[in-house]
């Protein structure tokens, strides 16, 4: 065929190997947080003093010390739980919402109104009315995860469904597609790299705003959250642990995102050229 | 007395019959004094003006004209995309109501091919989906019609891979493996280099030759016309409206430069381009 030039899935690399290992992704983030580990321990014992900045090997050490006897785990566990309830709770009220302002250009405007309105109003400044109308509790804390996931998701995903090229819209309907199997077949898997980026941006919304949420009140149903121990840390000024916890949460924003949607893009999109 | 060669009447007399030597073929499509509106929001704006034409079993039929002459809106009536404001469209006497996998569309955008598909996946979806095959049986379908195409190598690559002669490829084979009743393609040829395009032009010939499909075929190249279609359809710009028709099977790749071959070109390019449509021809 003369027109076969382009080999499938062929990425070839001109590098050196040394270059190309200086180049992965992994030695480079690794090397990365070698530097911020080294500069934060420098900085530490010069200004040696650990109530206001403890160094990095002594959080570390407040860290395991925190796993062993402090049921940091636990607060972890207590917190990750609540997330992911409310999140995937949030993500499935917003699709619903997204689904109508989908079929109806009524709606349509009065999702892209509510989205203006509320996706600027950090879910934070709901807490007071949260624990007004719910009290205390579990409640509260999904009401504001709720917010700070529904408005950011339900604007990329509409936006991902409204920019998915004409010419896949009309092969869908050329092969008789119509109402839930269009959106399923053809709108969602065109929209992907939209709906996983808002799946994203959610994801870090909500865990910021948990976290946040459990520094004010914390204690639900008798066991706090990773929040409640970093509050708990810094009124009896254990500096290091505060440290250890503000650790634990960004080990956690680190995993998911790098082992659950780095893994997903890479396997979808990625792969499909969809997104560089 | 069909409405095509009616409409072939009031323009031009006679040569609106199949191709010569054809024996009369069942109809599968007919276009009947079809006008295609485009609502705006100020006023409505008439693209196609009662355009009538029919395509029989077998034939290969053109549209042909400048841009804003409505072809495509044709194209995207049959298909089912756009509404009729007059007239009708009937596939096999059945009234024309939507979209359905009856008649495949092979655009010419390279993105038809849907991204997350493999280019097995893309030709064996449709098959699934809406000729009910199962999973092994659309998937050894989609294998042969790649093979028609040429491409044998590329089935497990994804579309962002390949150049944009492989995504028409794969584009034409995915029409053809689901034996619609007729094939509409709308310029498929037009984003290509003109080697890739010649190369297209010459496969599809033979392809369509060998199978017997029957086409719509969109394009505003004269020469693609001539070469592709057995009957060409000529259509004037704002609204669009049928100028002439011609008989064109008879002439193929080896009749470039032949004097019949120059003469229907120039005799094309004078209904077209001249606002005197009572001109000669064939």
């Amino acid at each position: 065929m003369s027109d076969g030039t382009a080999q499938a899935g062929a990425l070839i690399s001109f590098q050196p190997k040394w270059k190309a290992f200086g180049n992965s992704v992994f030695v480079k983030r690794t090397l990365v947080l070698l530097i911020l580990a080294a500069v934060w321990e420098v900085a530490a014992i010069w200004q040696d003093n650990p109530i206001m900045l403890p160094s990095f090997s002594e959080t570390a050490a407040a860290l395991w010390e925190a796993i062993r006897t402090e049921n940091l785990l636990p607060a972890v566990a207590v917190s990750v739980s609540v997330l992911v309830k409310g999140y995937v709770m949030s993500v499935l009220i917003a699709l619903v919402l997204v689904a109508l302002a989908v079929s109806n250009s009524f709606l349509r405007e009065g999702l892209q109104t509510l989205t203006a309105m509320l996706n600027p109003l950090p879910a934070i400044a709901l807490l007071p009315l949260a624990l007004l109308w719910f009290g205390f509790g579990e409640t509260s804390l999904l009401f504001v995860l709720a917010h700070s996931v529904i408005w950011p998701f339900a604007l990329a995903t509409l936006t991902g469904f409204q920019s998915v090229p004409e010419t896949q819209r009309l092969v869908g309907r050329n092969y008789g597609l119509r109402g839930a199997s269009y959106v399923l077949r053809i709108l969602v898997p065109a929209a992907l790299p939209s709906l996983l980026s808002g799946l994203k941006i959610g994801w870090a919304f909500a865990w910021r705003t948990l976290i946040a949420a459990e520094l004010v009140f914390g204690v639900s149903s008798g066991s706090g959250g990773l929040g409640w121990f970093i509050f708990r840390n810094r009124n009896e000024l254990f500096t290091d642990k505060v440290f250890a916890g503000l650790v634990a949460v960004i080990l956690i924003g680190l995993i998911v995102e790098i082992g659950i949607f780095r893994t997903l893009e890479a396997r979808t999109v990625r792969r499909w050229g969809m997104q560089r | 007395m069909t409405a095509q060669s009616k409409a072939a009447l009031r323009s031009s007399p006679g040569d609106a019959q199949a191709s010569p030597g054809a024996t009369p073929q069942e109809t599968v499509l007919s276009v009947e004094n079809v006008s295609l509106d485009y609502v705006g929001e100020q006023e409505t704006l008439r693209a196609v003006d009662r355009v009538s034409l029919t395509v029989r079993k077998g034939e290969r039929l053109v549209l042909l004209g400048p841009s804003g002459c409505g072809k495509s809106s044709i194209l995207k009536a049959v298909a089912g995309f756009i509404p009729v404001s007059e007239g009708s469209i009937l596939l096999r006497g059945r009234k024309v109501q939507g979209p359905g996998p009856d008649r495949v569309v092979v655009f010419q955008e390279f993105d038809q091919l849907l991204p997350w598909k493999t280019v097995a996946g893309n030709v064996a979806f449709p098959l699934r989906l809406a000729r009910k095959l199962g999973r092994d049986e659309a998937r050894q379908r989609a294998e042969a019609a790649l093979a028609r195409v040429g491409l044998t190598r590329a089935l497990d690559a994804y579309p962002h891979t390949l150049s944009g002669g492989m995504k028409q490829r794969v584009a034409i084979a995915r029409a053809l493996a689901m034996e619609p009743d007729i094939l509409l393609m709308d310029e498929p040829f037009a984003a290509l280099d003109a080697l890739t395009r010649r190369k297209l032009q010459a496969d599809l010939l033979a392809l369509v030759k060998d199978i017997e499909v029957t086409l719509l075929f969109v394009t505003h190249s004269i020469e693609e016309a001539v070469l592709i279609g057995t009957d060409l359809h000529l259509l004037s710009a704002h609204p669009g409206r049928t100028v002439g028709t011609f008989s064109t099977g008879h002439l193929g790749f080896d009749d470039q430069g032949s004097p019949a071959f120059e003469r229907i070109i120039r005799d094309v390019n004078g209904l077209l381009f001249s606002h005197e449509n009572e001109a000669a021809h064939v």
